[in-house]
């Protein structure tokens, strides 16, 4: 370069790029576009379900009676319910063995186990749905019948267990544990990643100050994970939410709305619903479908802004300063 | 409060590697000792065996005996929990726990202890600890605030706030004023000072005229080469060691002609 023989113009100043630089134009263009085309799909979706559905949605009760499944809201509002009593009782019987699961692999088990451990999960992660639900079909559900009995019999007297106990174990609560077994790995994988970024420098701070192991992973891993366990939550959440196959292999459905878990008679989840009643549909029927659809997306979207809501609320406190 | 450490043919290690070999030395309570000396060659290692922090580290142990007025803190039966609960830690860069308030961060190690105390009794500790670390002053009207919005020096003195309120026998510091700069460094001198008169307190440093104007005792080790293990070269009143060490050594070190 000529720089010490001859002083640039202004124009052309070594500071004063005349091009920009490619790279950085193909990664804005790569990442601003990426970003535009998330939004188009989204709203290509939302479209198709609102244009589809609609004619559903201002059909009157009567025609719908006769050419779809009767008066929208009094059928769909089961089926949201169900989709949404499934998904619940499923994360609270997913997400604490996922925590513990993936706080012994980060935090307690010796290398030799923890790599195998998370291994093994991630691999249940890989299994298609349809096998969970023919294995919650067939095996899972009569091999809990005898705990259906047992759970009648005993803690009949909570409304959740009341009534007649299901002789085949076809139940919302067998659906409830093959959805917890189904979201158990992402959850489990994604605690265990934000548990292993802790810093040393805050656990070594908690050991420090003479706290126990257990209690340096409430002071200083639990509350460091806390945005990125509601994360992983609600990404099994929204996995369990519109789950099909396997909610439609083990349950045939009715359109209650009863929070009995045990019995034979049992609400089914929008997803199920559509999956095991499209292939006889047409029509106006399809609409219908397509609506309960909608009301899904809006469930999932829902849930969703609520999580953010539940991680920005103490974004002071989160460490990300 | 205050007590004297001895330690006795300590060897620590990383599994098979012995990073610091045989040190035996007195450490006296109310005063500050040093330890100086080339970077690598144990000074942490040996500061973290003190208050068995060292063990946290897969693999690491240490062989030997070291003893608080008289009791052996590697004896059998001793828990490091306890140890810890009573050999206070600062580390080279300040790390309030980001999740809690100022408030908590100081109280941190009393709620491990000590679940019950009234909220009158935590506060006035509170207040305790944080005008012990000349901290009061300056976070008083926001003791609910996170602790991670405070300046690096101020971080630091939250760090020894939080050490000092669970009342140790000795305070440990690894380095505690290299992230910070010259005026913060100059008030954590001031504080360590002051704060001699209730504690044992050992501070590693790499900053000679720190050692110089801080320390009563000061503890040189050197490392022979990569890989070999760590040893105390020479300990001895700071005045001493500054003036007219008795090994070669120390003197290289202390004038810089040390590679
Ligand atoms: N976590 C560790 N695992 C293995 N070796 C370590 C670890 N920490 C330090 N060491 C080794 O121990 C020796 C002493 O290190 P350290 O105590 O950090 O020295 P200093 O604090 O004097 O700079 C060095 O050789 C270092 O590489
Ligand atoms: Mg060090």
């Amino acid at each position: 370069m000529s720089l010490t023989t001859e002083r640039p113009a202004p124009a052309e100043s070594s500071l004063i790029p005349s091009k920009p630089r490619v790279g950085d134009k193909v990664f804005k263009g790569l990442s601003t576009g990426s970003g535009i085309l998330i939004f188009v799909i989204l709203g290509a979706v939302a479209t198709f379900l609102v244009a589809l559905a609609f004619p559903a949605l201002v059909s009157s009760p009567e025609t719908l009676e006769s050419q779809g499944f009767g008066e929208f809201w009094s059928w769909v509002i089961p089926l949201a319910f169900g989709t949404v009593w499934s998904s619940f009782w499923a994360l609270v019987f997913a997400v604490p063995v996922a925590i513990g699961i993936a706080l012994f692999i980060s935090h307690y088990a010796p290398r030799k186990l923890a790599a195998p451990l998370g291994y093994v999960i991630d691999l249940l992660a890989a299994v298609p749905s349809v096998v969970y639900g023919l294995w919650g079909g067939i095996a899972l559900a009569s091999a809990l019948q005898p705990l259906h009995a047992w759970l009648a019999t005993y803690l009949g007297w909570i409304p959740l267990f009341s009534g007649q106990p299901s002789g085949t174990g076809r139940t919302i609560l067998t659906t409830s544990l093959v959805l917890a077994v189904m979201i158990l790995p992402i959850i489990t994988s994604l605690c265990r990643e934000v548990f292993l970024q802790t810093p040393k420098l805050h656990e070594e701070a908690a050991l420090a100050l003479g706290a126990t192991r257990w209690e340096m992973v409430q002071m200083a891993v639990f509350p460091f994970a806390r945005a990125g366990i509601v994360s992983a939550v609600m990404l099994g959440l929204g996995r369990a939410l519109g789950e099909t196959m396997a909610v439609a292999m083990v349950l045939s459905g009715a359109n209650v709305i009863k929070i009995e878990m045990l019995n034979q008679q049992n609400p089914i989840s929008i997803a199920a619903r559509i999956a095991l009643d499209f292939p006889e549909s047409s029509g106006l029927a399809v609409n219908q479908l397509i609506a309960a659809g909608l009301v899904l997306f809006v469930i999932t979207l829902a849930v969703n802004m609520v999580a953010r809501w539940i991680v920005s609320r103490r974004a002071a406190f989160s460490g990300a300063n | 409060m205050s007590k004297r450490i001895e330690a006795k043919n300590l060897d620590i290690y990383y599994g098979k590697f012995k990073a610091v070999e045989d040190v035996s030395m007195v450490v006296e309570p109310r005063a500050v000792t040093a330890f100086i000396g080339p970077s690598g060659c144990g000074k942490s290692t040996f500061l973290r065996s003190l208050n068995r922090m060292h063990e946290v580290i897969p693999g690491a142990y240490v062989d030997g005996e070291l003893l608080l007025d008289g009791e052996d803190l590697y004896g059998p039966g001793v828990d490091p929990v306890n140890v810890r609960r009573q050999i206070g830690m600062v580390f080279q860069r300040p790390n309030p726990f980001p999740t809690m308030s100022i408030k908590e961060n100081v109280l941190a190690g009393l709620k491990l202890n000590n679940k019950r105390a009234s909220k009158g009794e935590l506060d006035e500790t509170a207040e305790k600890a944080l005008r012990g670390a000349n901290l009061w002053e300056e976070v008083k009207n926001r003791l609910d605030l996170p602790g991670s919005g405070l300046s690096g020096g101020q971080q630091q003195r939250l760090c020894i706030a939080r050490a000092i309120a669970m009342q140790p026998d000795v305070l440990l510091m690894d380095e505690p004023c290299s992230a910070l700069d010259p005026i913060s460094t100059l008030a954590i001198e001031d504080l360590i000072q002051e704060l001699k008169a209730n504690y044992t307190i050992v501070i590693v440093t790499h900053n000679m005229q720190q050692a110089a104007r801080v320390s009563d005792t000061t503890a040189f080790f050197n490392i022979a080469g990569t890989g070999q293990p760590g040893k105390l070269i020479e300990m001895d009143s700071t005045e001493k060691i500054f003036s007219t060490p008795s090994v070669k050594a120390t003197e290289d070190y202390i004038t810089g002609r040390f590679g």
